[in-house]
Formats: C-alpha cells, sequence, structure tokens
C-alpha cells in the first residue's frame, strides 16, 4: 500500500487542519471587526488599548506567544485548581489552539479591517445616516459590503498565514497533518528510512493543495465583490 | 523568577564566543538568511519578470510550491527528510551538511525567503514606468546597463516598504530553529521554561526581546526610506 496504512491518520489529520484554521479564522474575523471598531471608536482608552494589542501581537512571533499563551494559562489554571483543592484541569489542546491563532490573527485583521473601513468614502456613510438607517443598518448595508472588496487581498493573505501557523500547533500537541506524517514516520521507521522524506513531502503537498484550493475561492469572492466596479484601463 | 534570571540571563543576552547567546544566534541566523537570501532573489527576480517563458515559469514554480507550504514543514523535510535518504547519506559532501542542524535551518530559512523576497522585487521591476527603459534604450544601454543604472535602484527602492514587511516575518520565521535543536532564543527560553517551571516568565523575557529586535528593525527601515525614498517626500 502507498500509505503503509497510515492513509486514515493523514487523512484525519487534514480534516483537523481545515476544522482548526477555519474555526481560527472566524475567531480572529470576529475579534479584527471588534479591534478596528475599537481603533476608529474615538475613544481614547478603547483605541489605547487596541493599539497596544495590535502592536505587542505583531511585533512578537507566533511561535513564542503560541508557547507562551498555551503554557502560561495551564500554568495559572494548575495554580487556582491546586489553590481550591481542585483536581487537575487539562486544557483541551483543539480549543486552546483555535483560542491562540484566533487571538494573534486578530490583531492582523483589526489592521485589515481598519485600514478596508477607512477606504469607504465618508459621503457613503453620511447619507446613509442622512436616510434615517440605524447604526447596524449602517454597518450591514452599507458599510461592510463596501469594506469587504478593500479588505479581501488582506483576508486571503492573512488566511494563507493562519493556515501555514495550524503546522505550529502540532508542537503544543495538536493531530492535525504535520503531526500525523510524524506519527507515520515514527510507525514506519523500521521498513526504511527514506519515508520520512515520503511522509514530510506528503504533508507539504496537502498543504499545496489547500492553498490552492482556497486561492480559487478568494478569486471567486473577489469577483463577487467587485461587481459594479470599472476597472481603470491601462 | 529572580533565581531564573540570575541563572540564564547570561544564556539569553551575552554568552561566550563558544557559546554564544540565544539573541545572537536568532540574530545571526536572520541576518545570514536574510543576505543569502537577497543574493538569490534578485537574479531570480529579474527571471520572473522577464518575457521569456522558459526564464519566468521555472520561477514561479518555485516560488508558488514555497509559498503554498508551511516553512515548518520545509524545515522538517530539509532536516529529518533529505537526510533519510540513501542517496544523501552515502555521499560524503551531502552527508557532512545535512548532518549539522544549523545548515538546515539556514537552508530552509534561505529558500523561504528567497520566495518572497522574489516575489516582492518582481513585482517592483514589473512596475518600472515604461518611459524609463524606452529613454535607456534610446541612450543605447543595453541588457545588463539597463538593469544595473536604471531599473533596479529604483525598483528596489520601490520594493522597501514591502521588503521590510519580509523582514521582520523572517526574524519571527526564526523562532523555528529551536525545534531542529539549533540554540536560538526560543530554545533558551524552552529551556529554562522547563527548568523553573515559570512559563510566563521565560517565555515574557523571549517575548520582549524579540519585541526589542522588531522595533529595531522597523526604525532601521524607517532610516533606510527616508533616506532612499527621500524623493517621494
Amino acid at each position: 500500500m502507498l500509505f503503509e496504512g497510515y492513509g486514515r491518520l493523514l487523512w484525519d489529520g487534514t480534516l483537523e487542519t481545515i476544522q482548526l484554521s477555519l474555526l481560527s479564522l472566524l475567531f480572529a474575523f470576529v475579534i479584527g471587526l471588534l479591534g478596528a471598531a475599537a481603533k476608529l471608536s474615538g475613544n481614547r482608552w478603547l483605541s489605547l488599548v487596541a493599539t497596544l494589542y495590535t502592536t505587542l501581537i505583531r511585533g512578537v512571533p507566533d511561535l513564542v506567544l503560541m508557547l507562551l499563551l498555551y503554557y502560561s494559562f495551564q500554568d495559572w489554571l494548575n495554580r487556582l485548581t491546586d489553590a481550591l483543592n481542585l483536581q487537575q484541569i487539562d486544557i483541551d489542546p483543539f480549543f486552546a489552539g483555535i483560542c491562540v491563532l484566533g487571538f494573534i490573527y486578530g490583531a492582523y485583521f483589526t489592521e485589515t479591517f481598519r485600514g478596508s473601513v477607512l477606504a469607504v468614502p465618508k459621503g457613503q456613510l453620511e447619507a446613509a445616516a442622512v436616510y434615517g438607517l440605524s447604526r447596524w443598518q449602517i454597518f450591514r448595508r452599507i458599510l461592510f459590503p463596501q469594506m469587504m472588496r478593500f479588505a479581501l487581498p488582506g483576508i486571503s493573505n492573512n488566511w494563507q498565514v493562519i493556515l501555514k501557523a495550524t503546522a505550529l500547533v502540532s508542537i503544543i500537541g495538536l493531530h492535525e497533518v504535520v503531526r500525523a506524517a510524524q506519527d507515520a514516520i515514527t510507525g514506519t521507521s523500521s521498513k526504511g528510512a527514506y519515508h520520512a522524506f515520503f511522509f514530510l513531502s506528503v504533508a507539504g503537498l496537502i498543504y499545496l493543495l489547500l492553498t490552492s484550493l482556497s486561492n480559487m475561492v478568494f478569486m471567486t469572492l473577489e469577483q463577487r465583490y467587485s461587481i459594479g466596479i470599472r476597472r481603470p484601463e491601462l | 523568577m529572580i533565581e531564573l534570571i540570575q541563572q540564564y540571563w547570561q544564556q539569553y543576552l551575552c554568552g561566550t564566543p563558544a557559546h554564544p547567546s540565544g539573541l545572537v544566534i536568532t540574530l545571526w541566523l536572520t541576518v545570514a538568511s536574510l543576505g543569502l537570501g537577497f543574493l538569490l532573489a534578485v537574479p531570480l527576480a529579474v527571471a520572473k519578470a522577464s518575457t521569456k517563458r522558459w526564464l519566468a515559469v521555472p520561477v514561479a514554480i518555485y516560488t508558488y510550491v514555497i509559498r503554498g507550504t508551511p516553512l515548518y514543514v520545509q524545515l522538517l523535510l530539509l532536516y529529518s527528510g533529505l537526510y533519510s535518504l540513501d542517496a544523501v547519506r552515502s555521499t560524503a559532501f551531502l552527508n557532512g551538511f545535512f548532518r549539522d542542524a544549523f545548515n538546515c535551518t539556514i537552508l530552509a530559512f534561505t529558500l523561504n525567503t528567497a520566495a518572497y523576497t522574489t516575489e516582492i522585487f518582481a513585482g517592483a521591476i514589473k512596475t518600472t514606468p515604461r518611459g524609463e527603459i524606452e529613454a535607456a534604450r534610446a541612450c543605447g544601454m543595453s541588457g545588463l546597463t539597463l538593469y544595473r543604472c536604471i531599473i533596479m535602484p529604483s525598483a528596489l527602492r520601490r520594493a522597501l516598504p514591502a521588503y521590510s514587511n519580509e523582514v521582520i516575518l523572517m526574524l519571527h520565521a526564526t523562532t523555528l530553529a529551536a525545534t531542529a535543536t539549533v540554540p536560538d532564543l526560543l530554545k533558551v527560553a524552552r529551556n529554562a521554561a522547563s527548568d523553573y517551571y515559570l512559563p510566563f516568565v521565560a517565555y515574557g523575557i523571549a517575548a520582549v526581546l524579540y519585541l526589542c529586535i522588531s522595533f529595531a528593525l522597523i526604525w532601521l527601515f524607517r532610516l533606510a526610506e527616508h533616506r532612499w525614498l527621500a524623493y517621494l517626500r
């Protein structure tokens, strides 16, 4: 057999990678919208907190943040349960992975969304307010559809980075596709060493397939959101 | 916490020539891979921007594959994947090269950053104003002179803001070296964390140091932009 009986493991790992990146994307997307809202709110304290968040997170490597957050929270939780004489609670790595990735890439999304909100012509929002739309209606019907067009290249970029960053969470013990490849290597080590090269190449190809697929999705989305935009002719 | 700092501050910050500190290794990894990557990226970018398909297509495939896979997988492939092949182990030179974790990480980082830098530079080369090239050709410049005197100086200037981003990302990517047993800042932090069981302090110190390097790099690039993009002000 081609995968020496490890095909199932690799398939499960691939699914876990997809789930992990999609859920992290969702989480980061929401944080990004909230962060952009805070930065543009005009409230000094809110924008200070948001600026601090994006500056600190984007200045520190994601792997360092991942290890820092994951192990610190587990450490604090252990101390808390010890103090209360409770049983030790282990943080679920999958849940922790989503939280950490979402929290880190939320900072990048905040910057993306801030830029794209500023790119929407002010007159559009003023006109909507004059028509008597509520703040939520303005966001949903006027601001969001228009800002998405400016945000899409940034979102596509961030998504690719998140997808590739999921490879790192194998380090904190998640069974995604890289970990599956490593398990397969350990399992087949007695049958010839070249398996390490083979399984790692397979993992690389799976990532290449996923990034190519998402490229296509984003190209369709870009077409959808730029309906009615006339491109300058060069 | 005080003990951890007393025990480990030398390993974080200033080691000896025989045992360089994590900070030195991290900076060295960043500078070496960026320097080699730059040297590789300039000719590749020229090839990628070329109208000759047999030059542009192979480079496009290279950047597509590198940018579509995580650096961690690339590093694992070079570090443990290649070494598992008999062909590599039986060749004396390759065996010596790939046995050393430091060589493998520098090679992986260089190939990775070269792909991203190629894209940045190729984009800048393609946006060179037509008139400049026409004028240069009218002056009698050809091939190499055209690139050396007209296209590259202005293209590299225009690429500066995007390139500064790539430099910061490369600094952040060097943390992966710790997974290949290279004793960089993160590796020191990992050792300290497991020794004293104080993950927040140990990783926090590393995070602050990375933050400082990032800010220093941003400041350097601001100076560089001030100098080389002065005509845009």
